[in-house]
C-alpha cells in the first residue's frame, strides 16, 4: 500500500546525512566523553563541534549550548530550574503552550508561585498589550512559544523580547525571556540576540536529526538550579552520560538547516490548503499569514478527528488530529479550545503537517483519498 | 494518536459497519451523546409483533470505537426482546468486540445508553 506520511510537527525522519554522521559513534568511537584517554577526548571533541554548531545556528556561544535529552527536558530545566531558586515567583506564559511548558508552569503554582496563561485571539496570536498588563512585581518569567506545533500560528518573539527588555531597564528583579522553538527551528530565525531570550528549546527530531536529543540555550550568566543530579555534565543541569551519537546527530541536523526550503513547503501547503478547503464543510483553523510553512489545520463538519485518521491511515496517510477522542484525558484540543473553537470544531480537527521530503503527488494522492473518507463519515453520523 | 491498539474486530465494524444509517418507519428512536469528548449516537430499533428486535441501526459522530461498538450493540440486540435487550452490558460489547483501548472503554458505555434510551421510549409510550 501507498505510504504518505503528512506528520512532520510529530517527527520527522533522521536526516540519511546526519545518520551517517552519528553512525561511528555508537559502534566505534563509543568511549566516555568525560573519559581522559584518546578515545573518550576523540569522543569529546565531536561534542564540541556539535555544541558549536548549535551555537552557530543560534548565533550563541558554545558555553550557552545545553545538550538534554529531550525538548520536554529543556523546558522543565528552564521554567522550574529558573523558578524554582526564586521567591513567590510569577510566570507569564501562553494557553496554546505545549504541555511539556504548560505543566511546568502548573507546577510552579501547584508549589506556590503564580502563573498568567495568556489568551490568543481566534488565530491563535497572543495580544501584546495583554502581555504588557500581564507583568507584576513579582514577574520573574516570560514564556511564549515561537511556533504553535498544532495551528502552526507563529508568534511575536522579537517584539516580546524588545517589550521585555524595555521594562527590565526599569526594573531591579529582570524579567527572563524562555521561547519554546521546537516547531520553529525548521523554518524560521533563531538568533537568540535578535529574539533577545535568555533561554530557548530545541528538539532533535522535528528538525530531521535523531529523537532522544534536545537543547537549551541558557544566556551566559544565567542560574538554573538541576532537576537531576549525576555527574555534573553539560553544567550540572542536565548531567549524564554524554549521549554522543544523538548529540552529534542534533548537530549535523541544526547545521543542515542553513539549506532549509521555507518557500518551496509552503506552495505545496498552500496548494495543499486550496484543495482541501474545496470539500464542503470544511474549515482551516488559524492564520494564513504569519503560519509555519508545513503546517495545516482544518475541521470538517460531520466527522470526528480521529476516525477521520484512522480512516485516512487505513489509505496509507498518516496525519493527526486534535479531536478529545485521541487524548486521554478525553479533552479537546486546548489549542483549538483557546482559539474559540467550538467543541465540535475540536471533535473534527484534523492537523495535516508536510516537511522536506513530501512531494506534490503525495499531496495529489491525499487530496484524492480524503473526499471519500469525510463522505463515508458523515453516511455514518448522518451529518 | 495515543492508544490506538484496536483489535482487528473492532476495526473491522469500523470500516464496515453493518447496521448504519437511518431507518425509516422505525418504532423506536434513542439518542445518546457523551458531552466530554463531544460524540453522539443514535439508535433506531423496528419491533416484530411480538415485540422482538427485528432490525437495528445507528448513526454515530464519533471515532472507531464509538462507531465500532455502535455497530455490534446492534448486532447484538437484534433478534432479543426489548427486556433481554436492555440488560446488555457495556461489558459485553466491549467483549464481542474481542478488546477495546482502555481510554476507548467508555464508548461502550455510550452505546449501551443509546440502545437503553431507544427502549425507554417504548415505556413511554405506554
Amino acid at each position: 500500500m501507498k505510504e504518505v506520511y503528512l506528520d512532520y510537527a510529530a517527527s520527522t525522519p533522521l536526516d540519511e546525512g546526519v545518520l551517517e554522521k552519528m553512525r561511528p559513534f555508537f559502534t566505534k568511537k563509543y568511549a566516555n566523553p568525560s573519559s581522559i584517554h584518546k578515545m573518550g577526548r576523540d569522543a569529546s571533541l565531536a561534542i564540541g563541534e556539535a555544541r558549536e554548531k548549535v551555537a552557530s545556528f543560534l548565533s550563541a556561544s558554545p558555553e550557552e549550548v545545553i545538550f538534554t535529552g529531550s525538548a520536554t527536558q529543556a523546558n522543565n530545566g528552564a521554567i522550574l530550574g529558573y523558578l524554582r531558586g526564586i521567591k513567590n515567583p510569577h510566570i507569564i506564559t501562553t494557553k496554546i503552550e505545549h504541555e511539556a511548558v504548560l505543566l511546568p508552569s502548573k507546577k510552579i503554582e501547584e508549589e506556590g508561585g503564580e502563573v498568567t496563561f495568556l489568551k490568543v485571539d481566534k488565530k491563535g496570536r497572543i495580544d501584546l498589550e495583554e502581555l504588557r498588563e500581564s507583568i507584576k512585581e513579582n514577574t520573574a518569567m516570560v514564556s511564549i512559544m515561537y511556533a504553535s506545533n498544532e495551528v502552526g500560528v507563529i508568534e511575536p518573539i522579537e517584539k516580546v523580547g524588545e517589550i521585555i527588555e524595555e521594562i527590565n531597564k526599569k526594573r531591579e528583579r529582570k524579567i527572563v525571556f524562555h521561547t519554546d522553538a521546537v516547531q520553529a527551528a525548521g523554518y524560521l530565525n533563531c538568533n537568540v540576540k535578535d529574539l533577545k531570550v535568555d533561554l530557548l528549546t530545541l528538539s532533535g527530531h522535528k528538525i530531521y536529526g535523531p529523537k532522544g536529543v534536545g537543547v537549551l540555550f541558557k544566556k551566559e550568566g544565567l542560574n538554573l538550579s538541576p532537576l537531576f543530579f549525576g555527574g555534573g555534565q553539560e553544567k550540572g543541569i542536565s548531567p549524564g552520560t554524554y549521549n554522543t551519537p544523538l548529540i552529534v546527530g542534533m548537530g549535523e541536523a541544526v547545521s543542515l538547516l542553513k539549506n532549509k526550503k521555507g518557500k518551496e513547503t509552503e506552495k505545496l501547503r498552500d496548494y495543499l490548503i486550496e484543495g482541501v478547503l474545496k470539500i464542503e464543510g470544511a474549515s482551516l483553523n488559524g492564520p494564513m499569514e504569519k503560519r509555519l510553512p508545513n503546517n495545516a489545520n482544518f475541521s470538517f463538519k460531520g466527522v470526528e478527528g480521529e476516525s477521520l485518521v484512522l480512516g485516512l491511515d487505513s489509505k496509507g496517510v498518516a496525519v493527526s488530529t486534535g479531536s478529545a477522542c485521541s487524548s486521554h484525558s478525553l479533552k479537546p484540543s486546548h489549542v483549538l479550545m483557546a482559539m474559540g473553537l467550538s467543541r465540535e470544531e475540536a471533535h473534527s480537527s484534523l492537523r495535516v503537517s508536510i516537511g522536506r521530503m513530501t512531494t506534490k503527488e503525495e499531496i495529489d494522492y491525499f487530496l484524492e483519498v480524503l473526499p471519500g473518507t469525510i463522505k463515508r463519515l458523515r453516511e455514518i453520523s448522518g451529518k | 494518536m495515543k492508544n490506538a491498539n484496536y483489535s482487528k474486530k473492532a476495526l473491522d465494524h469500523f470500516f464496515n459497519p453493518k447496521n448504519l444509517g437511518e431507518m425509516k418507519g422505525a418504532d423506536l428512536v434513542g439518542y445518546a451523546g457523551n458531552p466530554q469528548c463531544g460524540d453522539t449516537m443514535k439508535i433506531f430499533l423496528k419491533l416484530n409483533k411480538d415485540g422482538t428486535i427485528s432490525k437495528a441501526s445507528f448513526q454515530t459522530l464519533g471515532c472507531a470505537a464509538a462507531i465500532a461498538t455502535s455497530d455490534i450493540i446492534c448486532q447484538m440486540a437484534e433478534g432479543k426482546s426489548l427486556e433481554e435487550a436492555s440488560r446488555i452490558t457495556k461489558e459485553e460489547v466491549v467483549k464481542a468486540l474481542g478488546t477495546l483501548p482502555e481510554n476507548k472503554v467508555h464508548c461502550a458505555d455510550l452505546a449501551n445508553k443509546a440502545l437503553i434510551s431507544a427502549i425507554k421510549k417504548n415505556e413511554e409510550k405506554r
